[in-house]
């Protein structure tokens, strides 16, 4: 699904090299998780691959589906099948929750050639996908996360997720400012769309998320490298241990 | 000595327009009118309120231009009582709704005795103090027609004026709310070329006014417009102006607060492109207690487009717990567009609450790829940026049917450009 080989990544604005050689493989229908110390260069990762401005890959490659992503703008990396669920959603005044989706669900299905979705059958979906995350009438009403709670936030990147069907799911720190009941919350949301035709990549700091979202690989990141790769039981070593043990082995 | 560029613009501007016939307590004010515009003279580029704001085009003798195309009703679908404007050729409705009186100046101007007389240029001539507005005071002589709408009662249907045709048209129009009345007024359309249109508003005590104005997507518009407005006690006085592009656009609005408790809320959501000019200047004059004042003003500007704002705050002594508040604000969308804006704040009162800000910025480029990170194109998640944006100005019409009504258009027009 996404292949990502020897990736170098600098800040464009200034000589900082920020990913030093990625290595990442994730396979339809599983769950990478990645882990790793702040500044290690999980997040940027996570921007590179979406398409944000302000980076500039000066080595390696990535692709989704056998297609290189980093020559495409942000949309077509989206109508390809890409999706960040954002640490930070971003408000949006004056836009309501629902005419963004909806603008968002057909502008990809115009990219790919297909038909819009009606009033109508765009209605009956996003009731019956905000009613799992337990987002209200007036959620969907509201303008794009103006207002909401740092739990209802993430739960509306969830239902953006939802909606839009992605291939590739990146979830970059979806546990922060969460309390334990927003993170089932959201968990379960993202079980729910957990497909063997559909891949996701987790970036978070602790293990705790991944009691409720089960990872079947494990990634340690340190300095703009995956230091260390393995099992479910890795994240509950980071836990018990912190990183020390893990990247002085790996050095 | 070198003619004064002033006079001479003046001077020529004069000889190519011929008094409207009839005298009567109309041709009384239109000698009045031009009497203080030849005192004052049209202006020019070094007038304090014109040094953003090229007045030639406004007050050059004949508008070379191209009638612009007239685009379709904004307020299509709504049900309002409409009034057709033809160049200077009215059709006022037979029927009216209750407590609604609704006829042309020409009419008005025949009868020995009018209400409209003590309006027609009084507002106008005290709304020229301290700061002149000569064109203005042109529109006041040389109105060649015009609507005078009274509402004694509360009017539920909005009036909607729609203007076609013409050329060069100068429109006067004189608005009476009653005591206790209230009424809605709506304007559209393109009356020609240029056009110069005066409003004077006088809003008795507790009566309601409220007023949305949408100049549609038309780039070769040239727009001059005047409000003024005396606001009487607990009185309330609302309007709006949506303008999508127009090459030429100076909308002035002068509201004095005359009777305590009285509220005044003026907004302004502008976007345009290329050689879009767009002004607001905005004289707001608190001389009673307890009123409140709101001036909320949002430009976008692309490709070398110029937005002015002009707002003023003036509290006058003795208007004691005033609540004034203006904001003004602009979205540039590349390096070439301006926006020049003078908050002005004067005040004579000690026990007031005034507060300004005036911000420009570029847009969000995190709020911009997270859109595009859902799928939308970068054109099309600009546009709801600039929606966004402007949202907040739209916010202000009090209606929620016609707020919606309008961010449609709103929306439907930036989505077309």
């Amino acid at each position: 699904m996404l292949e990502i080989r020897n990736l170098h990544v600098k800040l464009e604005e200034e000589d900082k090299q920020i990913l030093r050689g990625v290595d990442l493989t994730v396979e339809a229908g599983k769950v990478h998780a990645i882990m790793g110390p702040n500044g290690s260069g999980k997040s940027t990762l996570s921007y590179v691959l979406s398409g944000r401005d302000g980076y500039e890959v000066t080595d390696g490659t990535a692709t989704l589906g056998g297609e290189d992503i980093l020559a495409m703008e942000p949309e077509e990396r989206a109508a390809a099948g890409l999706f960040l669920a954002f640490q930070y959603p971003v408000e949006i005044p004056g836009v309501g929750n629902m005419t963004f989706l909806r603008t968002a669900v057909n502008a990809q299905r115009k990219a790919r050639g297909q038909e819009e979705v009606s009033a109508g059958d765009f209605l009956k979906l996003i009731r019956e996908k905000a009613k799992a995350l337990k987002i209200d009438a007036d959620m969907l009403k509201r303008p794009v996360n103006v207002g909401f709670s740092g739990g209802e936030k993430k739960r509306n990147e969830i239902l953006q997720m939802a909606m839009l069907e992605p291939k590739m799911c990146i979830l970059d720190e979806t546990d922060s400012g969460l309390d334990v009941d927003a993170m089932k919350l959201v968990a379960e949301g993202v079980n729910a769309l957990r497909d063997e035709g559909r891949g996701f990549l987790v970036i978070t700091h602790y293990q705790r998320l991944l009691n409720h979202i089960r990872p079947d690989v494990v990634h340690i990141m340190s300095e703009g490298r995956i230091v260390q790769t393995g099992g479910p039981e890795l994240a509950l070593e980071v836990e018990e241990n912190g990183y020390g043990n893990i990247l002085e082995g790996a050095a | 000595m070198a003619a004064d560029p002033k006079q001479q613009a003046t001077d020529e501007r004069l000889a190519a327009l011929t008094l409207p016939e009839g005298g009567g307590w109309l041709g009384a004010a239109r000698k009045d009118a031009l009497g203080r515009l030849q005192a004052v003279r049209l202006p020019g580029r070094r007038d304090e309120y014109w040094r953003y704001t090229n007045p030639t085009p406004l007050v050059q003798t004949a508008p070379a231009l191209d009638v612009p195309d007239q685009v379709e009703d904004p307020f299509a679908g709504l049900d309002t009582l409409v009034v057709t404007i033809d160049g200077d050729d009215i059709s006022v409705p037979d029927t009216v709704p209750d407590g609604l009186e609704i006829g042309t100046l020409r009419n008005a101007a025949g009868a020995d005795i009018h209400w409209a007389k003590d309006v027609y240029g009084r507002r106008e001539a005290a709304g020229s103090r301290p700061v002149s507005r000569p064109l203005a005071m042109l529109n006041s002589a040389f109105a060649t027609n015009g609507l005078v709408i009274r509402a004694t009662g509360q009017v539920t249907q909005p009036i909607h004026i729609r203007t076609t045709g013409g050329t060069d048209p100068i429109l006067h129009h004189v608005v009476k709310v009653e005591s206790g009345a209230s009424v809605t007024l709506l304007e559209s359309g393109v009356a020609g070329a240029r056009s110069n249109i005066v409003t004077e508003i006088e809003v008795a005590d507790t009566g309601t006014f409220h007023h949305i104005r949408v100049d549609g997507p038309v780039r070769a518009r040239h727009v001059n417009t005047h409000l003024f407005a005396r606001l009487g006690t607990e009185s309330t006085f609302k309007s709006f102006t949506l303008s999508a592009h127009g090459a030429l656009t100076r909308n002035e609005a002068v509201i004095e607060l005359t009777g305590d408790d009285a509220v005044s809320h003026i907004a302004g959501a502008a976007f345009g492109q290329g050689d879009f000019h767009h002004d607001d200047t905005v004289f707001v004059t608190h001389d009673a207690e307890n009123c409140e004042s709101r001036q909320v003003y949002k430009k976008v500007l692309r490709d070398g487009a110029v937005g002015v704002f002009q707002g003023k705050i003036l509290v006058k002594e003795g208007a004691q717990k005033t609540d004034g508040y203006q904001i003004s604000q602009s979205l540039l969308l590349d390096d070439d567009s301006v926006f020049l804006a003078k908050p002005e704040l004067e005040i004579y009162a000690d026990d007031v609450a005034c507060s300004h800000g005036s911000t420009t910025g570029a847009i969000d480029e995190t709020a911009l790829f997270y859109l595009r990170s859902r799928g939308v194109p970068e054109r099309d998640a600009t546009n709801l940026l600039v929606l966004s944006f402007l949202a907040e100005a739209v916010e202000e019409i009090e209606d929620e049917g016609l707020r919606a009504h309008v961010s449609e258009r709103l929306a439907d027009w930036l989505s077309r450009d």
